[in-house]
């Protein structure tokens, strides 16, 4: 059975999160460029997950499903990477430590194996989250 | 027949490039194709083409489901709830013209309102970092003529700024730089071995976190003093190296992303990172400028400063600027649940703002101006969508090093589509008559 495991989250641009945000981001191509988690192949092992797994992501401050890849800009052992945009910031640290800066890079967070749970479309997402009744 | 307009601005982020070109039908009113920009800003041009698109203002019935309203009705709305509202926050702001900011802020002002801009989830720490110790910069044609030495520190601009490196600082065959890229050494800081990274003389892969360590480290060895033999994951040579080349070159820059703003020091991390490039300046000539994101953060941050005194977290409702991150920052502001109505415009906060702040946001009256559909636009009351800036609109807009440049409009918006501008004056002019203002 697999075990979940323990990473640091840090989330920021790319450049398919830069063109999905400028394409729409009611579209599923944002979810394809944002709901991800970039993991280095060893903690991929580690988790016992091969790439392309849906996995479910929780901190302290929530949890989120994303679709676990392999990492694009690597090794980072230890490291994990969800683009910025919704799947992320369900995650990230909020504390600001009177800065008025949440702390987006930094997040300790655990990765378990969620293979049939969905990832949600980013506008879905943020809506289910925050409660939003929609027609 | 189509006609192609040269020398366009990209409004996507704050490299600003200035030589798109866009090819557009013989009326004006469909835009066909677009040269020189990159793959993100092609997309920005092009999404204003698509048919899509919401075109007039929709405001959310109690089903949940969105009824298409007026501008007039939507200017009324907008006008009522920030009269009504005690703690207003207008959050935003950087994807539009520094003429809207300037509307906008004279709304805060009768409003009472709480302003600030997308820097609280950007650079916000890198301007408290400028307050307290000053920042030596230049322009990025000073870069590119003169910059020998770049360094990128926790940003990656082969995804988040796409041109800036061939067009101010690692391509570009300059006055003093004539063998472009041959002539420049590219010392690049980050966790993760990045594309950008992977160009680099130097790559420091620090230990996520780290970077104020290994700053204090580079100023000890700038020094030629005493270091342990790893910090922050970096052996002790390495950064010896780092801090040689870094010494030897004619003209150097530090880039600076949210690598170092939005980890655990935060503002401190700037501050030492001010202070490197105040100690380099004892060898050689530094510079320092932050890698801004939005194409008109750098405009907003200006126009609140010049009107109001203060860059961002800027807070009007004692009638009179308060300017106290931690306090008056929009983050901090929804967590406590102090806002009770969100008027945002040009920004996303649905999407970037972590989830607790998001959920303070639908929990109020919210105002959503925005062309596109977003997260923020999902959770809002009412949704106004608005002409492209730079695309549908001109006006004029600040580059990341404090240039400004007036945007072009390129073709025209969907029939009947207001511009952030006129959206703004028609709620200003409501709103003045709803307080009684002259």
């Amino acid at each position: 059975m697999a075990q979940p495991i323990t990473v640091n989250l840090i989330s920021g641009r790319t450049i398919q999160q830069g063109v999905a945000i400028e394409s729409g981001k009611e579209k599923p191509s944002y979810r394809t460029a944002c709901g991800i988690i970039e993991m280095d192949p060893s903690d991929l092992k580690r988790l016992g997950a091969w790439k392309n797994t849906n996995v479910k992501v929780t901190s302290d401050y929530g949890s989120v499903v994303v679709k676990a890849v392999e990492a694009t800009q690597g090794p980072h052992p230890g490291v994990a990477f969800i683009p910025m945009g919704p799947w992320a910031n369900s995650v990230v640290s909020d504390n600001t430590y009177s800065t008025g800066m949440p702390t987006f890079k930094g997040t300790p967070v655990k990765i378990e194996i969620a293979i049939n749970e969905p990832v949600l479309l980013g506008v879905e997402l943020v809506q289910r989250q925050c409660g939003v009744k929609v027609g | 027949m189509t006609k192609t307009i040269t020398d366009v601005i990209c409004p996507f982020c704050g490299t600003l490039c200035d030589d798109i070109e866009v090819t557009v039908s013989d009326d004006g009113k469909k835009l066909l194709e677009v040269a020189n920009a990159c793959v993100i800003g092609t997309e920005k041009f092009l999404h204003s083409q698509s048919t899509d698109r919401v075109t007039k203002p929709r405001i959310r019935q109690e089903d949940g489901s969105w009824k298409t309203i007026s501008y007039e009705e939507a200017a009324d709305y907008t006008a009522k709830a920030l009269a009504k509202a005690k703690k207003p926050l207008m959050y935003g702001w950087s994807s539009t013209n520094c003429e809207a900011q300037s509307v906008g802020n004279e709304i805060a002002e009768i409003a009472k309102a709480c302003c600030d801009n997308t820097a609280a989830v950007c650079h916000g720490t890198t301007l408290i970092a400028v307050q307290d110790i000053g920042l030596p910069t230049c322009t990025l044609g000073e870069i590119k003529n003169r910059a020998d030495r770049i360094i990128f520190w926790g940003c990656n601009p082969a995804h988040a700024h796409p041109r800036h490196m061939s067009r101010y600082s690692i391509f570009p065959r300059g006055f003093f730089t004539g063998k472009g890229q041959m002539s420049r050494k590219m010392i690049v800081v980050d966790p993760r071995c990045t594309d950008t990274a992977r160009m680099a003389d130097v790559h420091l892969q620090v230990e996520q976190g780290r970077d104020y360590e290994l700053l204090n480290a580079l100023r000890v060895a700038f020094k030629g003093e005493w270091l342990p033999d790893v910090v922050a994951g970096i052996p002790a040579e390495k950064i010896r190296e780092a801090a040689d080349l870094m010494k030897s070159g004619r003209f150097g820059i530090i880039f600076f992303g949210m690598g170092v703003t939005q980890s655990l020091s935060k503002n401190h991390n700037i501050d030492i990172a001010i202070a490197v490039t105040k100690d380099l300046n004892e060898y050689t000539k530094f510079s320092i400028m932050p890698m801004r994101g939005h194409y008109n953060v750098t405009g907003s941050g200006e126009v609140f400063a010049w009107q109001f005194g203060f860059p961002y977290s800027v807070d009007l409702t004692r009638g009179f600027a308060r300017y106290n991150p931690g306090d008056s920052s929009s983050i901090d502001l929804l967590k406590r649940g102090e806002v009770d109505m969100m008027f945002t415009i040009g920004s996303d906060p649905g999407a970037h703002f972590p989830i607790s702040a998001v959920r303070a946001i639908a929990k109020v009256d919210s105002v959503c101006i925005d062309p596109h559909i977003t997260p923020t636009s999902g959770v809002s009351k009412l949704h106004v969508p608005v002409a492209f800036n730079g695309v549908e609109c001109g006006g004029n807009c600040y580059r990341m090093d404090n240039v400004p440049i007036d945007c072009r409009k390129v073709v025209e918006p969907p029939e009947g589509m207001m511009t952030d501008l006129d959206f703004l004056t028609m709620v200003c002019t409501r709103l003045k008559k709803l307080k009684g203002a002259a």
